[in-house]
């Protein structure tokens, strides 16, 4: 069936099985591969995607059901500027080992910060209660979050 | 991994999905938030023929009130109903309890509570409110009482030719409160126990209306009707919810498993219905 999904601002029409997942869909079709697949059962989040601007799991969406969507993958968030501020935090802050995780938890955060720009630990547990990292380095993930927060309010204070 | 072969048919109306379904029969599946189905599609669990998505279909996606009641249409999400102020008591409590944020960005509470997990949070919160299941066939609309609709794991008792368009859910017109008190192993994992419970007072303080449901201690979403008999027209106090909880501690049937102990899963029951009904009355007391 023929869809035609924006993906980082540009739109990618194909031609797809019903049964493509949307995850397979953006890493195989059209060539994106920052978004990954790790559990591959709606548990791990690796595998997420903004679609219309809410993280969802890429593996447990049909290609067919983001028709006329807008996502955005890891690789849509750097800017003309550079590093999106969640990017820099994460390098900043250390807020990835292996960085298998990273493309989920950036987009979650990501996510986070564009509604709460001062996000508490308790509100940053639990926006990436859906993401798991493995390394166990949750700590440095929390504080890259906030740090990206922190530094896209002062941003926009100073503008 | 991925599905095996299936034939999508994107409905654009309730009628058009209604038909399509129809005209599937037996290989015929709704799709809403695909959070449950399309995991058990990528297991190879279900192998549904024809996949009847029912995302663009209008005017299915609010919650509200209205005559008295909580109106959930069958595409509203897990999230909506989060960040949805029509909510009361026991529904706004167990919301964030379902499932992760991820997946409640995309599941439907409808499809949750027709999916019939017998470890899902939705169908116990339902059984301690009341609620009706509106469902559409090819003859018009009907609504089944939530504890009609329930009839095991995995099924309901919803016509093969039907779909979940909405639920109604009574909303209380006196002083009234609720819990879910869900114990997990991790976010997103299911209920090791969970307990939902609902009160309602009327004028001297005496409980008028009482629900009480467990998840994930029995085959099925479980109400307690035995307790809930005892707490009506009872004044609320530690002895009568100890009594109560004694009443829910014997209607379970946990088994032991990696979740835990059946003994000790028994005793969670005991512990979550005497906090849940503490909670609830506190929360009627202010409201």
């Amino acid at each position: 069936m023929e869809i035609n999904i924006t993906i980082n601002g540009s739109d990618h029409a194909s031609d797809v099985e019903p049964r493509t997942l949307l995850v397979d869909h953006i890493r195989r079709t059209v060539g994106l591969t920052g978004t990954h697949v790790g559990c591959d059962t709606t548990s791990c989040g690796a595998c997420t995607v903004l679609m219309d601007g809410n993280p969802v799991k890429a593996c447990t969406v049909l290609a067919a059901q983001a028709d006329g969507t807008e996502v955005t993958t890891v690789e849509g968030l750097k800017t003309a500027d550079g590093l999106h501020p969640i990017q820099s935090a994460f390098t900043d802050d250390h807020g990835l080992q292996c960085g298998f995780c990273t493309p989920g938890m950036m987009l979650v955060g990501a996510s986070l910060i564009a509604e709460n720009a001062d996000p508490s630990d308790d509100e940053v547990r639990w926006a990436i209660s859906g993401n798991l990292c493995r390394c166990t380095g949750y700590i440095n993930i929390v504080k890259a979050i906030q740090t990206a927060a922190a530094r896209v309010a002062e941003s926009s204070n100073g503008s | 991994m991925f599905p095996s072969r299936f034939d999508l048919v994107v409905a654009q109306s309730v009628g058009e999905a209604v038909e399509a379904k129809a005209d599937a029969g037996e290989g015929g599946r709704f799709l809403a938030g695909g959070q449950s189905l399309i995991p058990m599609m990528k297991m190879r669990v279900a192998f549904p023929e024809t996949l009847i998505d029912i995302n663009r279909i209008a005017g299915l996606d609010a919650i509200e009130r209205a005559n008295g009641h909580l109106q959930v249409g069958a595409l509203v999400r897990h999230a909506d109903v989060v960040a949805s102020d029509a909510t009361f008591g026991a529904i706004a409590a167990a919301a964030p309890w379902v499932a992760d944020p991820l997946v409640r960005n995309r599941g439907t509470m409808c499809g949750s509570v027709a999916h019939c997990d017998p470890e899902g949070d939705w169908n116990s919160v339902l059984l301690a409110t009341g609620a009706d299941v509106l469902a559409q066939g090819p003859n018009g609309e009907r609504s089944i009482p939530i504890a009609d609709f329930v009839d095991g794991a995995f099924t309901s008792t919803l016509g093969e030719d039907e779909l979940v368009v909405g639920l109604r859910i009574p909303v209380p017109s006196g002083r009234s409160g609720g819990a879910y008190l869900k114990l997990e192993r991790k976010v997103g994992d299911y209920a090791t126990v969970a307990v939902a419970c609902h009160l309602e007072l009327d004028d001297s303080g005496a409980i008028s209306a009482a629900g009480l449901a467990l998840t994930s201690v029995n085959p099925i979403n479980t109400k307690v009707a035995d307790a809930e008999a005892l707490l009506v027209g009872q004044q609320p106090s530690d002895e009568l919810f100890a009594e109560a909880a004694e009443l829910a501690a014997t209607a379970a049937e946990p088994r032991d498993d990696v979740r835990g102990t059946a003994a000790w899963k028994r005793q969670v029951v005991r512990t979550y219905t005497k906090r849940g009904l503490a909670a609830a009355v506190q929360q009627a007391e202010g409201s």
